[in-house]
């Protein structure tokens, strides 16, 4: 083949492609700035290992053996398979006709040969998950925030990669009938190739070419289905990992606006009605209402959920009926991110209050104040999200900027000022028991 | 060991002492009726050991733990400032408490408040005692007993210690039996996050029975804990299931001290 009009076609097809994922994924990346700043840069070391074990070698993801196994298939096999993505490139800009073959010789045989067991390997692991979802129902797939799209979200991603897959296949079986075929047979697909023993030369070549346009084409299609599905995953499991927080699960973040108050009150020389020092801001809204108070790593972590409902199967709250499901959480957040996002877009570059807000409008109150803290959400994410991180912002913005906690709690917190502890027991009997050892 | 007694620091600091370890009790290990069992259980065995050991007593204050996970990080901030005042006053260097959520308040959200001790819970610590010889146990008194552990999650998860208290489960050497959920995966109690406090959301079961039940499974005659709260709740549900006459929820503190009748 030489350079002709087709490859225009790629060149643009390609182009464009990569033009509208760009503006897609700008617009997630847009949207996980609306966070407020925090720092996750430090310990690098720590950071690159933790990415290393936790996304490259899967290590969370094998606690479910069965699912941990087919997607290392899946995800071995995408990032392998996708080295002949290269070659697909240089063919399609320059017209060459695979291009490594020759110079590679035996290896690239090799290669194919490999890639086309992976490509069964992807396959077969798809059929599982989709057999898990539909036929086996895992309950975790169908609790009430998967109803409608993000159900389909999951069945679709497998559908399209048991479809590029088989693209990749045919392409290598039609061409194995061919007189002029530059490599092969391969492994697989030469099993497949009788399905094409009957065609004509032109025949096989239009099917090979068929299978080739059918394969880059639903690659970049796919590509530009990720910044609307929950596979934005693949990309983003990486940085969330890296800016994981390292600390133990149970250390809260201390706020920083708070401790200065704090300081304050406590320092008998200071004046109380002093101005506030020049240039200070004006005071931030205390805990969370709205995905702008969450942080910036809050909001990644709802891009990054896979929606795999790992987390809300060892809630405590959601196995034992209640709204809670941290899951949920992740989802309202990225919902929320993207309707604010669109707003942002609609209204020249400023967000106009829309009346609505993350609290109340996606996540409610009963979902919040069933949460115990304990962590087993955090402790279950295969990607190191941390669902109890947004819970806590929320309380802290129903507590401390409505005073709006349940009467008990209130009572509690009032003793806690009163009487340094949650009942109302004397401060002066609390070393009682030491005159009973 | 009824005359022996436990010094408060401000008995301390007058005699120009200083303790080795601070006995953090917390709220419910002072006020609780059933928790105070526990604090007096470690507390008799520190001083068995010949620990120099000494408590806050009126001066301790909540942690602030409750306040800060119901959300009110303004008081969990005040309290903390002024018990670390309080601490730092007395010099103190190290302290142990029988409460994990204390111990985690402590630990990890103190220090950013100027408080910076080295804190350990208190299975953590009888840990040490035991290995060190300084605690022994003779009698063997659990010998062969079948008991179940239940993780306490701000132990747990949040800090990762679930070899200390099984050690001690070890050491006793009672028949150990684990929950399917645990370490961990181990299922909560149902107390943390300030639910303790206040009415659960609504559901088809409360948190506390599911995890009794779980215990259950494993037919203990003891199922061991490690937390005050975790106590009162795992208490609740074997009283739900009407099993009370024949299991005991029982501290790993006042475990060791059955064990090894140390009470002479
Ligand atoms: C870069 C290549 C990757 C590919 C092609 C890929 C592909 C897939 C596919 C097709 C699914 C759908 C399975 C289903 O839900 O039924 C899936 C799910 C999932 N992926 Fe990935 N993935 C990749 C990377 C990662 C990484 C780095 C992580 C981080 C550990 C990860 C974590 C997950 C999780 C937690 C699920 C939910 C599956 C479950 O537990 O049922 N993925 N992935
Ligand atoms: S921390 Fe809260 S949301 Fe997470 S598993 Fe525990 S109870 Fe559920
Ligand atoms: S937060 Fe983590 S565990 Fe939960 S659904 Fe998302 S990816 Fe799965």
């Amino acid at each position: 083949m030489s350079f002709g009009i087709a490859n225009i076609i790629f060149l643009a097809a390609l182009i464009i492609a990569i033009a509208i994922f760009a503006k897609n994924a700008g617009k997630i990346r847009r949207n996980i700035m609306l966070g407020k700043d925090v720092n996750r840069s430090d310990r690098k070391g720590e950071r690159w290992k933790n990415m290393g074990l936790v996304a490259f070698g899967q290590s969370k993801m094998v606690k479910r053996p069965i699912a941990g196994f087919f997607h290392i298939l899946i995800y071995v096999g995408f990032v392998l398979i996708n080295i002949e993505v290269l070659e697909i490139l240089i063919d399609g800009v320059f017209g060459t006709h695979r291009v490594l073959a020759s110079p590679l010789g035996a290896v690239y045989t090799t290669a194919i040969n490999f890639f086309e067991v992976l490509a069964v390997l992807v396959i077969v692991a798809c059929v599982v998950f989709l057999w898990r979802r539909n036929v086996q129902r895992l309950p975790r797939f169908h609790k009430d925030e998967m109803k409608g799209w993000p159900t389909k979200d999951g069945n679709y991603i497998l559908i399209i990669e048991i479809v590029l897959m088989f693209a990749l296949l045919l392409m290598n079986a039609s061409e194995a009938n061919m007189e002029a075929a530059v490599a092969g047979p391969y492994l697989v697909s030469q099993h497949l190739a009788s399905f094409f023993s009957g065609m004509s030369q032109e025949g096989l070549h239009t099917a090979e070419r068929v299978f080739w346009w059918a394969h880059i084409l639903g690659i970049l299609a796919f590509l530009n289905y990720l910044p609307f599905s929950k596979h934005f995953h693949i990309i983003l499991a990486f940085p969330n990992t890296w800016y994981a927080n390292l600390n133990p699960k149970g250390k809260f973040d201390n706020n920083e606006t708070v401790t200065r108050e704090v300081k304050m009150m406590m320092d008998p020389s200071a004046d109380p009605y002093a101005a506030p020092a020049e240039g200070q801001a004006e005071p931030e809204r205390f805990g969370a209402k709205d995905v702008m108070d969450l942080d910036w790593v809050n909001i990644m972590n709802a891009y990054a959920c896979t929606e795999c409902g790992r987390c809300t199967a060892e809630c405590p709250a959601n196995q034992t009926g209640k709204k809670l499901s941290p899951r949920k959480i992740m989802m309202d957040v990225r919902d929320r991110a993207d309707i604010v996002g669109a707003n942002i877009d609609a209204n020249k570059g400023t967000f106009k209050d829309d009346g609505k807000s993350l609290l109340d409008d996606h996540i409610s109150r009963e979902e919040l104040w069933a949460c115990t803290t304990c962590n087993a959400c955090v402790e279950a994410c295969p990607v190191q999200i941390d669902p109890l991180n947004i819970i806590m912002k929320m309380r802290q913005y129903m507590v401390m900027e409505e005073s709006s906690a349940a009467q008990e709690l209130n009572l509690m917190m009032t003793n806690v000022e009163n009487n340094g502890a949650p009942w109302q027991f004397a401060q002066a009997d609390r070393d009682n028991w030491a005159s009973e050892l | 060991m009824s005359q022996q007694s436990i010094p408060s620091m401000a008995d301390m600091m007058a005699q120009g002492k200083q303790p080795e370890v601070l006995f953090w009790v917390g709220c419910a290990g002072s006020f609780d009726d059933r928790a105070k069992k526990i604090t007096k259980a470690f507390a008799r065995i520190l001083l068995q050991a010949g620990v120099n050991v000494a408590i806050l007593g009126k001066e301790e204050s909540c942690t602030g733990d409750p306040a800060k996970r119901a959300g009110n990080e303004f008081l969990f901030q005040m309290q903390a400032m002024t018990n670390i005042e309080v601490l730092n006053g007395y010099e103190i260097k190290k302290i142990v408490t029988t409460c994990p959520h204390c111990f985690n308040t402590l630990k990890n959200e103190y220090p950013a408040l100027g408080g910076n001790y080295e804190v350990m819970h208190h299975t953590q610590y009888l840990k040490e005692l035991l290995e060190s010889g300084k605690l022994k146990i003779e009698g063997g008194k659990l010998k062969g007993k079948r008991i179940t552990f239940h993780d306490p999650c701000y132990l747990g998860r949040a800090n990762g210690e679930y070899e200390a208290p099984r050690k001690l489960i070890e050491t006793i050497e009672a028949e150990f039996v684990e929950m399917r959920r645990c370490k961990s995966k181990g299922l909560c109690c149902g107390a943390g996050g300030a639910q303790m406090f206040k009415e659960p959301e609504k559901g088809n079961k409360d948190i506390n029975i599911e995890r009794t039940e779980e215990a259950l499974e494993t037919q203990p005659e003891i199922i061991a804990a490690a937390c005050p709260f975790c106590n009162t709740m795992m208490s609740d549900g074997v009283k739900n299931k009407e099993k009370e006459g024949s299991i005991k929820v029982l501290d790993l503190a006042e475990l060791v001290e059955m064990a090894g009748d140390l009470s002479s």
